[in-house]
């Protein structure tokens, strides 16, 4: 018999007996945030900003006619000599920079120039209000995860409609078939004392540019 | 926060590695643990802090009783119809492009990772954290096979670094303090350098720049999974430094190795499990950093995926009806830091499998109760009840450990020769079954315990009662008996 079948097996003859008609999962959680907290569109996007903060990562909300303009001085505030980006981010996104290169990752530059880079700026998929998160899938303004995982400093783009309220939200929005990123704050480490600090193996600074229109 | 007085020595510096077997009974193995007044320390400000979050970050989401109920059903469905979901996942993986195996216990998980590893030439692999890899003692056999394993958490950093074994589901070096971390790392890592400084961030930074070229260079990876979701074929993994991200994304080969028990049915579950893990945990409303793969994407990490579904006793669980419960476990640790037990043991004593009450339950139900090791586990615990308040999938585990102990007893009745508890009871019994014999045994027994103690305590009691005082001190008995004195004083 191969371990696969034994396996099943051995499940099969453990729950022999036990199985029956059972209730329905119990779904009484919440899946959008409670009226009382958000109002408003404005009050989604206030928590948002709070909840970002919360996390240790900056946020700037812009107009849509400013983006260029706030990544531009996101990167001169880093010092950003040279960056690297998604091929296919919105040209409006990197129009101002003076002093930076923008390097496009297509064809996908190596591990080496990733590394050196002082920077990556994307766009992504999803952001969660209640818990301060972006989430990239690869798709459009994002690029592999690689591009947001080596270079120490990361800087988000995220359109104001991109923001949903609760967990359930962005679980329903996102298709799981695509490789998915869930992004709240810098990397940080509780392997000393179990305390959280900032700093590990990803980017030790997020900043996130919020466009409002 | 701990601050270690200067000239001190790591008081745990002497301790070994993996565990020899015979592997102990929990108190005897409890007892340097308990002499070790840095390690409590240690443990006691980790789990403190932890516990304040945790409380804190339930107590914000007003519907955490509806998460928590939604979390148990969906794991105890995902249990009762597991056969179908292992299916289903295989089937939806395949698809993806992955390649799933089965390994029934440990020895086998062992020889599908090794050859997997060997297949690529490989010989170095970049880890991610991951008790299910500990639980098979996956380091050693690659280590045998010539394979170096680079742990990249910095806690397992630095567990691997100390020839340690790790205290703590999430953060496996809690029984150390950031003075002895740093010592580990100024003797380990030469990047470092002597100068190393011991605050969080400098050990950080020095871990993160000894890890940078290996993940760069890194051809095979080998993780772990928080949850597999059977109907898309989706891992998913919650960490927060981004060592997992790397193992998962930049190596062209990914071996992922989980427990049967992981298995959720539908990708809409995760809903409730990404916001019970990360509060229960750490008390983050999100973990910094989640992660979820669905076989190879082109031209965005790994080429090859493979998932080793791992049993190794899960099914022995999952046969309990009682203990089938204890599989809806997310590993999450909330138990452990309320519990009053593993705040002053730390994790090494509850074995090789997992620490803390969850440990205590999980490993008699999936290596049985055997064992004098495996059967001491149930007793590990003041019964206080602590650990199912805080579960987020409402595992009952003082009702679990008392059902344990009724198997301990029941397998040592089977016996032939009666256990040294049994035949102590039995001459209890014949005592007190009589007054006068009592009485004369009470004095006897007075003057006997008195003369075993020092400054009135009885650090070790002889023979058979010597169980009692493994783990505590017992005060001596006074002179005189309660009746001895009512009888002098009221006659
Ligand atoms: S038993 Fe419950 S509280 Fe303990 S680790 Fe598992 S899920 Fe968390």
């Amino acid at each position: 018999m191969s371990s696969r079948e034994e396996v099943l097996r051995r499940v099969r003859e453990a729950l022999a007996g036990s199985r029956g008609a059972r209730p329905p999962v119990p779904r009484g959680y919440a899946r959008r945030l409670a009226a009382a907290d958000a109002e408003t569109r404005a009050d989604v996007l206030a928590l948002f900003t709070e909840r970002v903060a919360d996390n240790r990562a900056a946020v700037r909300h812009v107009g849509a006619d400013e983006a260029g303009t706030a990544v531009a001085a996101a990167l001169w505030g880093r010092e950003a000599k040279q960056i690297v980006v998604p091929a296919d981010l919105p040209f409006g996104w990197l129009a101002e920079l003076d002093g930076v290169r923008a390097l496009a990752d297509a064809p996908a530059v190596d591990l080496d120039t990733l590394a050196a880079a002082d920077g990556v700026v994307t766009g992504c998929a999803v952001a969660v209000a209640q818990t301060g998160t972006v989430v990239l899938d690869g798709g459009r303004a994002q690029g592999r995860r690689a591009l947001t995982l080596v270079p120490g400093y990361h800087l988000c783009v995220v359109h104001a409609d991109q923001i949903v309220g609760t967990v359930p939200e962005a679980v329903g929005r996102l298709d799981p078939a695509r490789p998915l990123t869930w992004i709240s704050g810098p990397s940080a480490t509780y392997g000393i004392e179990t305390t959280r600090v900032e700093g590990a193996h990803g980017p030790r600074h997020l900043e996130i540019i919020l466009i409002e229109d | 926060m701990t601050a270690s007085s200067p000239g001190t020595t790591p008081s745990s510096s002497g301790r070994s590695g993996p565990v020899p077997a015979p592997r102990p009974k929990f108190a005897a193995a409890a007892r340097p643990e308990l002499a070790d007044t840095r390690m409590r320390r240690n443990l006691r400000g980790a789990t403190a802090a932890l516990r304040g979050r945790e409380a804190a970050a339930a107590a914000e989401t007003a519907d955490w009783e509806d998460l928590r109920e939604a979390g148990r059903a969906i794991k105890d469905d995902a249990l009762l119809d597991l056969d179908s979901h292992l299916e289903e996942l295989e089937r939806a993986v395949t698809e993806a492009g992955g390649t799933v195996h089965w390994a029934a216990d440990a020895a086998e998980a062992r020889r599908v990772v090794t050859g997997l590893v060997r297949a690529t030439g490989a010989k170095e692999v970049v880890k991610a954290a991951s008790a299910t890899t500990r639980e098979i003692g996956l380091n050693d056999a690659l280590a045998r096979a010539g394979v170096t394993v680079r742990e990249t958490g910095v806690a397992e950093m630095a567990v691997q670094l100390g020839e340690d074994a790790p205290s703590h589901l999430l953060s496996p070096a809690a029984h150390r303090d950031r003075a002895e971390i740093a010592e580990l790392f100024r003797r380990a890592v030469p990047a470092a350098g002597p100068g190393l400084a011991d605050d969080p961030e400098a050990l950080a930074a020095a871990a993160r720049a000894h890890l940078r070229d290996r993940f760069l260079r890194a051809r095979v990876a080998v993780t772990g999974a928080n949850f597999l979701v059977a109907e898309t074929g989706t891992l998913v993994l919650l960490e927060s430094e981004g060592n997992a991200r790397m193992c998962l994304t930049l190596p062209e080969t990914l071996i992922s190795v989980a427990g049967i028990d992981k298995v959720v049915p539908t990708w809409d579950d995760m809903e409730v499990f990404l916001q019970l893990l990360p509060r229960s945990s750490t008390g983050d409303r999100m973990t910094p950093y989640v992660s979820s793969w669905t076989g190879v994407t082109p031209g965005d990490g790994p080429r090859a995926l493979h998932l080793v579904l791992l049993d190794n006793g899960r099914t022995r669980a999952l046969a309990d009806e009682v203990g089938r419960a204890a599989l809806r476990c997310i590993r999450c640790s909330a138990c452990l830091n309320v519990c009053p037990v593993y705040e002053r043991t730390g994790g090494r004593p509850y074995g090789p499998v997992h620490p803390g009450p969850i440990g205590a339950v999980l490993t008699p139900l999936t290596r049985g109760v055997e064992s004098a090791a495996d059967a001491s586990l149930p007793y590990a615990s003041t019964l206080c009840g602590a650990c199912a308040d805080v579960c987020p999938v409402k595992i009952d585990i003082p009702d679990m450990l008392v059902h344990l102990r009724g198997k301990v007893v029941e397998s040592r009745r089977r016996r032939p020769v009666p256990t040294p508890e049994m035949a102590l009871m039995r001459g209890l019994a014949w005592t007190m079954g009589d007054p006068r014999r009592h009485e004369a045994a009470v004095r006897r027994g007075a003057r006997w315990a008195r003369l075993l103690s020092r400054g009135g305590r009885i650090r070790r009691l002889p023979g058979l009662l010597g169980k009692w005082t493994e783990a505590r001190d017992l005060p001596a008995p006074p002179p005189e008996s309660f009746r001895g004195w009512w009888d002098r004083t009221r006659a």
